[in-house]
């Protein structure tokens, strides 16, 4: 259904030992609501990415479940804790079920 | 055979019932899974407890959205495991729901959400001692999302 689904992420390459860090995510994505009437009058069926989450190194950071109000290219912001060197698995899953991933590693000195 | 009038208004009731039916029982089941209402969503999450206002969670939100497309929010609330957020007046109202892992460095998170007219934008977070807090902010939009 989506197309051309790009998921971009900023997280810093290197950091300290459990230093706090801000990873900004964002995913091109219609986030198509399934509220919106196309011209003829009939429903576009809901397409969203309903649900993201961020791993360091297989620990959680965030779980988040997204609904149809969440804005198109859905983006977010959030802190992270980095104990060691690893690496940040970010995973987005489509209502088509697709699942998109992003993978960034982080040198902790 | 003889057609009566009798009998074909009859015959053509039925059929129309038939016909109708397994359309009406479809709408009925999809306007019914989707259409969670807020109290629902609270109680879900909330598992029935009560909910305090107050300290604890906040919620930062524009007071003035000139584009109900993209409204950029966000939560906050130390040491909560997991934040729901509604737009109460929305046609679905849930919004989003964090749940924070243990490499959480801080129990926030900002986004951008779409709302369909002026209305309550609700955060209600689970603190760490397991008790909620809800907090709530007016959003004036000018122009609503959802497609409108």
């Amino acid at each position: 259904m989506a197309e051309n689904v790009k998921p971009r992420v900023r997280v810093p390459k290197t950091a300290s030992r459990d230093e706090v860090i801000t990873i900004k995510t964002l995913i091109s994505h219609p986030m198509e609501s399934g509220q919106r009437k196309d011209k003829d009058g009939n429903t576009v069926p809901r397409s969203i990415i309903n649900r993201f989450t961020a791993e360091f190194n297989g620990q959680l950071v965030v779980d988040t479940r997204l609904e149809p109000a969440i804005s198109t290219n859905p983006y977010l912001e959030f802190d992270a804790r980095v104990p060691e060197t690893g690496e940040f698995k970010f995973t987005w899953y489509d209502d088509d079920g697709s699942v998109y991933e992003n993978v960034q590693k982080v040198d902790v000195s | 055979m003889l057609i009566s009038r009798r009998g074909v208004l009859a015959a053509s009731a039925g059929l129309a019932a038939l016909g109708l039916l397994p359309i009406a029982v479809r709408a009925q089941d999809a306007a019914a899974a989707p259409a969670m209402t807020a109290d629902d969503m609270i109680a879900e999450f909330t598992g029935g407890a009560a909910v305090a206002d107050g300290d604890g969670v906040t919620l930062t939100a524009p007071e003035i959205a000139e584009n109900g497309n993209t409204v950029p929010i966000s939560v906050d609330a130390p040491g909560a495991s997991e934040i729901l957020v509604l737009a109460l007046e929305n046609p679905t109202p849930g919004v989003a729901r964090f749940t924070f892992g243990p490499l959480a460095a801080s129990q926030a998170a900002a986004t951008r959400i779409r709302l369909a007219k002026t209305q309550d934008v609700v955060a209600i977070a689970k603190l760490a001692d397991g008790s909620f807090v809800r907090t709530a902010s007016n959003v004036k939009v000018t122009i609503g999302g959802c497609g409108g």
